[in-house]
């Protein structure tokens, strides 16, 4: 059964797992750029500057991650690029 | 042997000070010889949270430069004859903090205290820097609150990165979290973060959760660390601080709303 109390704080509910999912997600992109290389940064505009030659994409499009396991240092790109027509002609 | 413990958060205002001044004050009260230094200099208040504002005639800059020494400058508690607080200076700039200077400061209290608590200024300036350079444990102090818990994030990777124990490839820094101002009947209602968010995006052990309470106000009020507030839900949350940092095994309380309130009772949820 519905109490009133729980149609006055009912709009505000969700906002502790908004945060929780924001936290999430600027803690791993902080992480990323932080524990790898100084040259991330840097790499991430270059390839744009490549990228951007064939087709257009934003800077938000190249995904850069960098994961420890062990000894091993995994890089991984993820860039999304966009649908035919939006390509330089 | 001796240990030196930072009590920091990146984030203002959080309760590193209220923190430091009643784990310190717990620790002298269980019985060992504990110091606590302020490390904000310019911003002194752990002086007027331990109640000792009055008695302050040296400071942690008078020590370093030689003007004082560490004898001179130490505040003894007027409650424990264990407990010693160093202030921060006033007037100086932090530009007096260098490492060694800081370096001799810390080890001549190792020789003779087993706890030295450093209390942070906010932010990550040297002040912070200095505060957990030396440290061999730390308590992060964190707010169920988004900036709150994205700075103790940065915080954390300094402490890995940037301390005496990361830059000599020692064993790391242990680390604990302590989250204050925790409101149970929020969590319930689903508008702040729970302990176990916190923790899952931290990644550190839970030491001590601090109910959100008045009690904290009228022991910065009085100048008497809350942790001496032995009624109150967070005086004894910081006593359970106290004793699991020192290995005991205890139940985190003050987690729940105790029981339905009036109002909820009778809107009947």
């Amino acid at each position: 059964m519905m109490s009133i109390l729980d149609y006055l704080t009912r709009r505000r509910k969700k906002t502790a797992s908004v945060a929780k999912e924001r936290l999430q997600l600027i803690l791993s992109r902080e992480h990323a750029t932080d524990s790898g290389p100084d040259y991330l940064p840097a790499l991430q505009k270059e390839l744009l500057a490549v990228i951007s030659k064939y087709t257009h994409i934003d800077l938000d499009d190249i995904k850069i991650n960098l994961e420890k396991d062990g000894d091993c240092e995994i890089l991984e790109l993820n860039i999304a690029l966009p649908e035919k027509q939006n390509e330089v002609a | 042997m001796s240990k030196v413990v930072v009590v920091t958060s990146g984030k203002g205002g959080v309760g590193k000070t209220t923190t430091s001044a009643s784990f310190a004050t717990g620790l002298a009260i269980r019985g060992h010889k504990t110091a606590v230094i302020d490390f904000d200099v310019g911003l002194r208040n752990l002086d007027l949270i331990m109640g000792c504002e009055r008695r302050v005639v040296y400071d942690f800059v008078n020590v370093i430069n030689g003007e004082a020494s560490l004898k001179q400058a130490l505040i003894r508690d007027k409650a424990h004859n264990n407990l010693f607080i160093l202030p921060a200076s006033q007037t100086r700039d932090k530009d007096a903090f260098t490492i060694e200077g800081v370096g001799k400061v810390i080890d001549e209290l190792r020789e003779s205290f087993d706890y030295i608590i450093c209390d942070s200024p906010a932010g990550i300036e040297k002040g912070a820097m200095m505060a957990l350079y030396f440290a061999d444990e730390a308590l992060i102090v964190t707010n169920p609150e988004v900036s709150s818990v994205r700075d103790s994030d940065r915080i954390l990777g300094l402490l890995g990165a940037k301390s005496k124990r990361a830059e000599e490839d020692l064993e790391p820094i242990k680390e604990h979290l302590v989250v204050t101002r925790y409101s149970a009947s929020r969590v319930e209602t689903g508008e702040m973060l729970t302990i176990e968010d916190i923790q899952e995006l931290l990644g550190i052990d839970l030491l001590a959760v601090i109910p959100e309470s008045g009690a904290v106000l009228h022991a910065s009020n009085a100048g008497v660390p809350v942790v001496r507030d032995e009624v109150s839900n967070s005086g004894q949350a910081y006593q359970d601080l106290v004793s699991r940092f020192l290995g005991e095994d205890l139940p985190m309380r003050f987690l729940d709303t105790k029981k339905k309130s009036f109002l909820k009772r009778l809107f009947g949820t």
